[in-house]
């Protein structure tokens, strides 16, 4: 038995999984410290409330409220996991998109513009085609395909850039955010979509659940996303299939990249694109095949989260970008990349969302301090590397394991140096961009 | 510093192991270093010179064994121990900052310093002091990387003099330089030693084993062979010490037996991606089945263009390309791939995915023939079986297998595993552009004997090399490359070395150009 837990401790995989835990145990410890700092300062928390905050950090989705003697709390609150599930959905796919197009050496810092165009893709076809033209059920798939398209197209843009131009496609993907920032809210103010409900909330697209009854909009009459009893299960939250489907895309997603010929060209490519040339595979269609899935990926979760018909889309976006989009980044992050562990970081991000809201519902605090314990996260999930190393033993003992029956060559050590370099770099930047997107919010 | 009495060594490592998990990478290994001596430490890829560099380095603690300094026991826990004790390293890959100084890189992390600040004007002399003692000329506020690697070798040589070394370690140093620049190293490290200062040598080249050194220590598969006088000691014997086996020098083969013409290339020209000319001008030749035709020439006179405009790797500008009677001169690489095999002159480049494991890479080029995948969807079992197989028919040494990831191989292993790939796809013609570099003797000696066993069996075989002994002895014909262009048709068994030499250089030509044979 023991020797069992030895060999998994072992693998690595297992210590992927432990640096990845390991970082999000102490960000949550650091923002539970910030927790109590802020409650320690602020009177209306003082020292009960900030204890109370410091739980609610670790268990808050398990929080019920509070009893009559004004406690917290606690036990299954199916409205928290519903919605943390809900949340999670597109936050799941803008994390597989970057994931991605990471794995296939492309950093996808375009998934909050191609999420907008898969919005707009989709709520215009969900919106356009007149009540009662063709079943809901086919304008739903309509709707779905054409945000993915749209967000595909969007994606293909510095993917082509980079692969006949060799402009970063980092660059690239900034400025196609902005403009599809812009263009969306062009396409909105020119449409008549915006007030066909209530003429007065001009800023607000209505949700693709109104539908035409005698002559008026009525909410529930539209087009949704079943919810295949999923509300039975979470009495009272947001929930709906398109959880599911994008469990159903992640595990695709992880096919397509470790199972399939093209998988194999993508990663060639990404891995070392001279090499991938030499062997005879198109290197510039897998760039920008590669951005285009990412796109669509992104564009995927857009068109989910809208089709739920839970909240109004404020369509002047031209100087916002969704966050969904950048919370991808660190999703990705935390998962390293693994498609599959895409859908729990997903619903872990997920999960402080629901946190920040039950310590604004609960608490004097207010919800952004979750935003400072995903911001210490994705810190951390740089540092899950070197958590990694750390559990592997000396970094050096293990270099020179692999390299114990071949002493490496002068070329591959060097390579290697370099390779840890980049792959620490990498992260990095993508903090700082996740941090920048951040700020424009 | 004065030896001890009794203890003629300057540093002796004593029975060291160093094992790692499931290998023992050093066992039992005794070196020992005279003061004053140039020792050369000679083995294949793969056979524990590095560790044991790195164990005396400080990189690596050894399960087993003591290192002394001038007979006493010391311990080196990390590399500013080896420094303390006078010990430095040359990497083969350098260990500079490119875009600072040469002096900056010189002090750096042995700043002279007052009160925080840098006294730069006394490292300076101090510099200044030992490159003209050494005639070590280098300009100091040049950035690294714009100097040449000859001249950034020497930035690590005066690294380590600045920090008042005695103990040099060079590691495979003359694999990056010029034949000039390696005749000055040798120069230069004959110096120092007639300094009194002792040099540890790690090389698999015999012939500068045999020009510098005065002790040679042989290692193989981590284990101690012995430790020769090189002047009581020669190259036939140092190769079968370090592969175990007599090794064969000189390639065996028999007189080719050409037939029918399988590439032909006429007034081919590839664009240079440095200047306006062509790299390739108005280059014709033909290469047949049955026998190895070799490109010489001195590095950057349009070798690697020309292979690039034959496997289309970059688009030729004029020109046919005939291959097995299909005209490819505008082709796809895929296309070129069905009857060429291409065994690439940059492996890390080109030739692997090193990320990827070594199954992946075996399949780098089939991974889409119905062999290796249904549906799109890639065979496993199919790739593993087939990786497996190359591994064991051309004994491709790696820590795990199939499953090793390519970067952590050694050289010799990543340039076998390209070898089988390639040899195995079974093509018509193979390009195979500087095939041994880098590599030990066993390693060229096994490479040589596939070339020449694939000619054997009916291949037409299309070599490129810089090695001149590699021209002459593998070659059944000679093209020489000068500035873009063939000027000369040789063949090896009627030539000399120098009339090669003559042809390399461009003082000679003869008008071979004009159309293929």
């Amino acid at each position: 038995m023991k020797e069992k837990l030895v060999n998994l401790y072992n693998k690595d995989g297992t210590k992927k999984i432990l640096a990845s835990l390991m970082s999000i145990i102490i960000g949550l410890l650091v923002g539970g410290i910030a927790v109590v700092i802020v409650g320690l300062f602020n009177e209306r928390i003082s020292l009960a409330g900030a204890w109370e905050g410091f739980r609610l950090i670790f268990a808050g989705i398990l929080s019920t409220g509070r009893d009559s003697a004004g406690a917290l709390s606690w036990g299954f609150n199916s409205a928290n996991v519903g919605n943390m599930l809900f949340r999670a959905t597109p936050l799941i796919l803008t994390g597989l998109s970057v994931a991605v197009a990471f794995k296939t050496g492309l950093f996808n810092i375009g998934a909050p513009g191609q999420y907008l165009m898969g919005t707009a893709a989709t709520l215009f076809v969900a919106l356009s085609i007149p009540d009662g033209a063709i079943p809901d059920a086919l304008v739903w798939v309509l709707a779905f395909i054409s945000g993915c398209l749209a967000g595909a197209l969007w994606g293909a843009i510095p993917g082509i850039v980079k692969a006949f131009l060799n402009i970063n496609e980092v660059l690239a993907c900034i400025m196609t955010n902005w403009i599809a920032a812009n263009l969306v809210t062009w396409l909105f103010d020119k449409s008549n979509l915006k007030n066909i409900v209530e003429g007065t909330k001009t800023a607000y697209i209505y949700k693709t659940t109104y539908g035409l009854v005698d002559g008026a909009y009525v909410d529930g009459f539209g087009v949704a996303t079943p919810k295949l009893g999923l509300d039975k299960i979470f009495v009272g939250s947001q929930i709906n299939a398109g959880i599911l489907v994008a469990i159903v895309i992640a595990i695709a997603m992880y096919i397509l990249m470790n199972k399939t010929t093209l998988g194999y060209e993508l990663k060639a490519c990404g891995a070392n694109r001279h090499s991938a040339r030499y062997a005879g595979i198109k290197d510039k269609r897998n760039i920008v095949l590669s951005m285009a899935i990412a796109g669509a990926l992104a564009a995927a979760g857009a068109s989910l989260y809208w089709l739920s018909g839970n909240t109004e889309f404020f369509w002047t976006t031209y100087q916002s970008l969704p966050d969904e989009g950048f919370n991808g980044i660190p999703v990705a992050l935390l998962a390293l990349n693994n498609p599959i562990a895409v859908v729990f970081s997903g619903i872990f991000m997920a999960m402080l969302d629901i946190v920040g809201l039950q310590l604004t519902k609960l608490t004097a605090y207010n919800e952004y301090i979750t935003d400072v314990i995903i911001a210490v996260i994705v810190y951390l999930s740089a540092f899950s590397l070197v958590i990694r190393m750390w559990l592997s033993g000396r970094k050096k003992d293990k270099v020179g394991a692999v390299n114990a029956n071949a002493e490496p060559s002068p070329d591959a050590e060097n390579e290697n140096s370099g390779e840890e370099v980049s792959s620490e770099e990498t992260p990095t930047v993508s903090e700082e961009e996740a941090e920048k997107g951040g700020d424009e919010i | 510093m004065a030896c001890m009495e009794g203890s003629p060594y300057v540093i002796e490592m004593l029975n060291i192991t160093k094992e790692f998990p499931g290998i023992r990478a050093n066992d039992d290994i005794t070196l020992q270093l005279k003061k004053g001596e140039i020792h050369a430490l000679l083995g294949e890829n793969g056979a524990g010179k590095s560790t044991l560099m790195s164990v005396l380095f400080g990189l690596y603690q050894p399960e087993k064994g003591e290192i002394r300094k001038n007979g006493e026991v010391v311990k080196i826990n990390n590399p500013n121990d080896a420094t303390a004790l006078g010990i430095g390293m040359v990497h083969q890959h350098f260990k500079l900052v490119d875009v600072f100084t040469v002096m900056d890189n010189i002090v750096l992390g042995a700043e002279t310093t007052k009160m925080g600040f840098l006294q730069k004007k006394a490292a300076r002399k101090k510099v200044e002091e030992i490159s003209k003692k050494y005639g070590l000329s280098v300009d100091l506020d040049a950035k690294i990387e714009n100097i040449t690697v000859g001249m950034q070798q020497r930035v690590e040589i005066l690294k380590m003099l600045y920090r008042d070394n005695d103990i040099l370690i060079f590691d495979e140093p003359t694999a990056v330089l010029t034949p000039q620049e390696i005749d000055e190293l040798m120069a230069t490290m004959k110096g120092f030693a007639a300094e009194g200062k002792s040099i540890l040598f790690i090389t698999h080249k015999l012939n500068e084993i045999m020009a510098v050194s005065d002790r040679v220590t042989v290692l193989r598969k981590g284990k101690y062979v012995g430790t020769v006088e090189t002047k009581n000691t020669n190259k036939q014997e140092l190769s079968n010490m370090m592969v175990g086996r007599p090794v064969q020098l000189e390639v065996s083969k028999t007189p080719a037996n050409p037939g029918e013409t399988i590439l032909s290339v006429e007034g081919l020209c590839v664009p240079s991606t440095l200047h306006k000319r062509n790299a390739v001008n108005n280059v014709s030749f033909s290469v047949r089945s049955g026998e190895i035709v070799c490109i010489a020439g001195i590095d950057g006179n349009g070798q690697t263009e020309l292979v690039y405009g034959l496997t289309g790797l970059e688009k030729s500008n004029g020109g046919k390309v005939t291959l097995c009677g299909k005209d490819i001169s505008k082709a796809s690489i895929k296309t070129r791939g069905a009857n060429m095999s291409h065994i690439p002159e940059d492996r890390h480049k080109h030739g692997l995915v090193l990320d990827f494991t070594l199954e992946q890479n075996m399949v780098l080029q089939r991974y889409n023939e119905p062999q290796f995948q249904k549906m799109g969807f890639i065979k496993n079992e199919a790739v593993r079986e087939y990786s497996d197989a190359l591994i064991q028919q051309y004994d491709v040494r790696s820590g795990q297998g199939s499953i090793t990831v390519a970067r952590s191989m050694s050289g010799g292993n990543q340039q076998k595993a390209i070898i089988a790939r390639e040899v195995d796809r079974d093509k018509s013609l193979i390009v195979a552009v500087q095939p041994t570099r880098g590599l030990d003797v066993g390693a060229i000696e096994y490479i040589h004997g596939q070339l020449v066993a694939e000619r054997d069996r009916g291949k037409a075989i299309l070599l490129v090399s810089l090695e001149l002994e590699e021209v002459m002895s593998l070659s059944d014909r000679i093209l020489v490359m000068y500035e873009g262009e063939i000027v000369g048709e040789l063949d090896p068994k009627q030539t000399t070395v120098s009339e090669l030499g003559l042809y390399m250089a461009g003082a000679k030509r003869e008008n071979v150009g004009g159309e293929a044979k």
